[in-house]
């Protein structure tokens, strides 16, 4: 039994130390916001912040997180999609199916916290999560929107 | 309310329609076959017809049959519906009906089926008459309560008025009663300039609930007491299962059962996929790998190469005589060309959810053919079609992947072995690049003869290589035939015509079907012959001495459209103005999916080789803009994947099997490689064509234009991380 920090509640996972932390949260804490893509770290569709941090969470075990840890999910960046990422992704109309967009917004998220005023290059170097639909140019125009920059 | 996903404006969430939809399906015995009668009886939501209903409160639901992937064909068809209705754009919210509704109701939805950029060119007419017929029962109704001809009444934004009182109801208050009347026997459509909501880039419906987690996909579905599964087929196309050691894994945690599905394939079912999986890659299989075991890239390259020189093909467009015409030119041009099999790499990999009993099936899945899904449940469960349905979810992409409801028969089969249970299969990418059906793979040989002006008097492409119908829809060739391999290259029609006049033409194809299966990929053919057609024009300029856009302005006398937009681009990305130091442009253009579009790229190739694409400067005329600013996401998407596949994505053969089995083998393009787009619109006004997929086709040929005039170097054939273009 593991106990999680998520969105500022704890939750209890009954769950292998092994387990992705991934698939704790989607299966455990029924959090499914928080894609599967890859399962190796190549996509970021399992993007969640660890202390602020952007973790691919499909690469890291739940023995690998402990309670003291602060886990952010899509579900909790904000209570009403009201964080500046979101606001700018629906001004901006930045998903096409979605399904990568929780990682986006994650990834950005924790940029913007770090580099509240992010060049090009410092978009690209974090940015690295993989979109099949095609919202690369949005999803950097929303990012300077919510940047202001 | 359970055989339908709604997302009503207001209320209903995404999530209470799961739940809603879960609780009716844990009291299935209840009967799932009622979902609008019962749902709007309930609900007092009067049906005016198949395409509106309209709530007391005003909310008006469109209802869509195609399927919603990303592309924002959802929001365009409900523009349609609601530009006739004369709706208030703000009170639209849409639902899908089920596919088993629609077989039920005599096919009053028409077509499900969400590929071939087909859902607003071919749906466009009945729709737009739904929300047209829809209208005329409202205003209708209106009239009737006042004791006034309807012809004194006008309806805007979802009010009636009689004109000559100013009395006004809206459309919520008269709804039931409009539900009542006889349908009209004839509509007239509002001219193209009379639109207010179609045409206007409004906001997409489905945007929400994507931004904060709630947006569930297939892959998020959860049913009370829902098993899951892990799938493995044979990676060996063909080959099946010999053996495999249950015992060995059944006492794993949560791990309920393992059980071989179909010939080929054998899953594992447990509490969670996470445990399903680990069990499943603890399971020892040994597989029967068949008779392709020893399939492998170059037998396949071999097998295309002896198509090339063949006697026997299949000619898609002839005029004159090619072979003779270059026999007796000047100057004499060839190149062979290829392009490589490819997987679709859906963002979400291959899903689905059964819930079967002796009594009945249903099922949960992003499908982009509703209908199809239905057919395969049907199939699998063994049970009449009256007691099967398809919930259809959104699909975290499709691309033409999630036309084929292979995991959908196999979701049936697994949830057969828990009756009463519902369980759902989920993919690993692993499978879903190893199972995949794949961009056909072919090369090209491009003969061309030049006069000794420089003008091209002769030109034969003998395409060599795999048959898409030939793998999926074999009823469908012609003599066999396969008349999609000439997609773009036809004499006429929505996939056509080519665009130059050449006096002596022939393009033929000499069919050769590997092993390895073949699906629709989004731009399918159009894909591999734009590069053929438009890197070769570009040589055949280069021989000729001629600028390439001048080259091709002699062949397009006859063709303005397509002139139209490769001139766009041409203007757009400064085509003869000096480029930037170090910086070279390349054009390419095509007509396909009913739409004209062109590509202009500027690229640069470092000294080591790396390719860098500045900008693009994209183009498409077609014919009708619904959602301009959806229409443009979809053209940016289009270099996205267009690019990814150019640059990185090639599916090798070895032992009969994929070898790629995750984006560390199978990259995508990323942020920073991605260039800017500019998005050029040229709507003539006078047909209707696709915008999901034309684009994508010369995404790749622009750049490798680009390329030869950056170094040099023609590269012929894909992916370009194959090409060695390091300077001396
Ligand atoms: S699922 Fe974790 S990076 Fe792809
Ligand atoms: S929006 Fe579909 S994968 Fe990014």
């Amino acid at each position: 039994m593991a106990r999680l920090n998520v969105n500022g509640r704890v939750v209890e996972i009954d769950a292998p130390a092994d387990t992705p932390l991934l698939w704790a949260l989607r299966e455990q804490a029924g959090l499914t916001g928080t894609k599967y893509g890859c399962g190796i770290a190549q996509c970021g569709a399992c993007t969640v912040h660890i202390d602020g941090e952007a973790v691919r969470s499909c690469s890291i075990t739940l023995e690998g997180v402990s309670e003291n840890q602060k886990i952010v999910t899509i579900e909790g960046l904000s209570p009403d999609s009201s964080h500046p990422i979101q606001k700018a992704w629906l001004q901006l109309e930045v998903p096409q199916c979605g399904y990568c967009q929780s990682g986006m917004i994650m990834a950005a998220a924790a940029l913007l916290a770090k580099t509240p005023k992010p060049t090009d290059a410092q978009i690209d170097e974090a940015m690295t999560n993989i979109c099949r639909c095609g919202t690369y140019n949005r999803v950097r125009a929303g990012i300077k929107l919510a940047a202001g920059v | 309310m359970n055989a339908i996903v709604r997302n009503a404006p207001f209320s209903l969430s995404r999530r209470s329609i799961l739940k809603g939809a879960a609780a009716s399906a844990g009291a299935f015995t209840l009967g799932f076959a009622v979902p609008f009668s019962e749902a709007e009886a309930q609900a007092g939501t009067p049906e005016i017809n198949a395409w509106v209903v309209i709530h007391p409160d005003d909310r008006i639901i469109v209802r869509i049959a195609r399927s919603e992937m990303g592309q924002g064909t959802l929001t365009g068809l409900a523009q349609l519906v609601a530009e006739e209705l004369e709706a208030d754009w703000s009170k639209v919210g849409w639902e899908y009906p089920t596919p088993g509704e629609n077989l039920k109701r005599n096919r009053v939805w028409r077509n499900f089926s969400t590929g071939g950029s087909r859902g607003i060119r071919e749906s466009h007419q009945y729709v737009r008459e739904g929300g047209a017929a829809a209208r005329i029962m409202l205003v209708q109704a209106a009239a009737n309560a006042w004791n006034v001809p309807a012809s004194e009444c006008r309806a805007a934004k979802s009010v009636i008025t009689h004109t000559p009182t100013g009395r006004s109801v809206t459309y919520g208050q008269v709804a039931s009663a409009a539900a009542k009347l006889e349908p009209p026997k004839e509509v007239v459509l509002k001219p193209a300039k009379d639109w207010t909501i179609v045409g206007q880039s409004v906001k997409r419906l489905d945007t929400a609930d994507k931004l904060n987690g709630k947006q569930v996909y297939g892959a998020d579905i959860r049913l009370p007491g829902m098993l899951n599964a892990a799938i493995k087929a044979c990676p060996v196309f063909g080959g099946k299962v010999a053996s495999f050691d249950a015992a060995k894994v059944t006492g794993m945690r949560g791990v309920k059962k393992v059980v071989q599905i179909g010939p080929n394939a054998v899953a594992v079912i447990a509490e969670t996929w996470w445990q399903a999986k680990t069990a499943l890659d603890a399971l020892p299989i040994t597989w029967d790998n068949g008779p392709n075991v020893n399939a492998s890239s170059e037998t396949i390259a071999a097998m295309l190469h002896s198509g090339l020189e063949a006697e026997q093909a299949f000619e898609g467009n002839k005029a004159g005589d090619a072979r003779a015409a270059i026999a007796g030119a000047a100057k004499k041009v060839e190149a062979t060309y290829s392009y490589p099999f490819q997987n679709h790499a859906c963002m979400e990999p291959m899903n689905a959810t059964a819930l079967w009993t002796p009594q009945k099936c249903e099922v949960w899945c992003p499908t982009q053919n509703g209908e199809s899904a239905l057919a395969a449940a049907i199939e699998a469960s063994g049970l009449p079609a009256a007691q099967c349905d398809v919930h259809k979810v959104h699909l975290g992409g499709g691309f033409g992947r999630r036309g084929r409801s292979d995991y959908v028969t196999q979701a049936v089969l697994i949830a057969k072995e828990m009756p009463g249970i519902p369980v759902k299969l989920l993919w690993s990418r692993e499978e879903d690049m190893l199972q995949g059906t794949y961009h056909p793979i072919t090369t090209a040989r491009m003969v061309g003869g030049l006069d000794k002006d420089g003008n091209l008097v002769g030109l034969h492409m003998r395409i060599s290589g795999q048959s898409i119908l030939a793998g999926v829809n074999p009823q469908a060739l012609q003599n066999g035939r396969d008349p999609v391999v000439f997609q773009g290259l036809n004499p006429g029609g929505q996939e056509g015509p080519f665009g130059y006049g050449i006096p002596n033409l022939l393009i033929d194809h000499a069919m050769r079907n590997p092993h390895v299966p073949p699906g629709f990929w989004r731009g399918v053919n159009l894909n591999q012959n734009a590069i053929y057609v438009e890197c070769f024009m570009d040589e055949l300029a280069h021989a000729a001495g001629i600028d390439p856009l001048e080259f091709r302005r002699k062949l397009m006398k006859n063709a303005p459209k397509h002139l139209a937009v490769l001139e766009a681009v041409a203007k757009g990305i400064g085509w003869g103005a000096p480029a930037q130091p170090g910086t070279a442009k390349g054009l390419a253009q095509i007509m396909g999916f009913g739409s004209y579009v062109a590509a202009a790229a500027e690229v640069s190739v470092s000294n080591a080789g790396e390719i860098k694409v500045h900008r693009i400067v994209a183009a498409t005329n077609p014919g009708h803009v619904v959602n301009p600013d959806q229409v443009a996401a979809q053209v940016e998407g289009s270099f996205v994947y267009g690019l990814s596949a150019a640059f990185h994505q090639e599916c090798t053969v070895k032992g009969g099997r994929i070898v790629e089995e995750n984006f560390d083998t199978y990259p995508a393009l990323r942020m920073a490689e991605m260039p800017k787009v500019e998005s050029i619109l040229l709507p003539s006004g006078d047909f209707w064509g696709g915008v999901g997929e034309p684009t994508i086709a010369v995404a790749a040929p622009a750049v490798m234009n680009a390329i030869f005039a950056a170094t040099g170097k023609r590269v012929r054939s894909l992916p370009l991380k194959n090409a060695d273009l390091r300077r001396a």
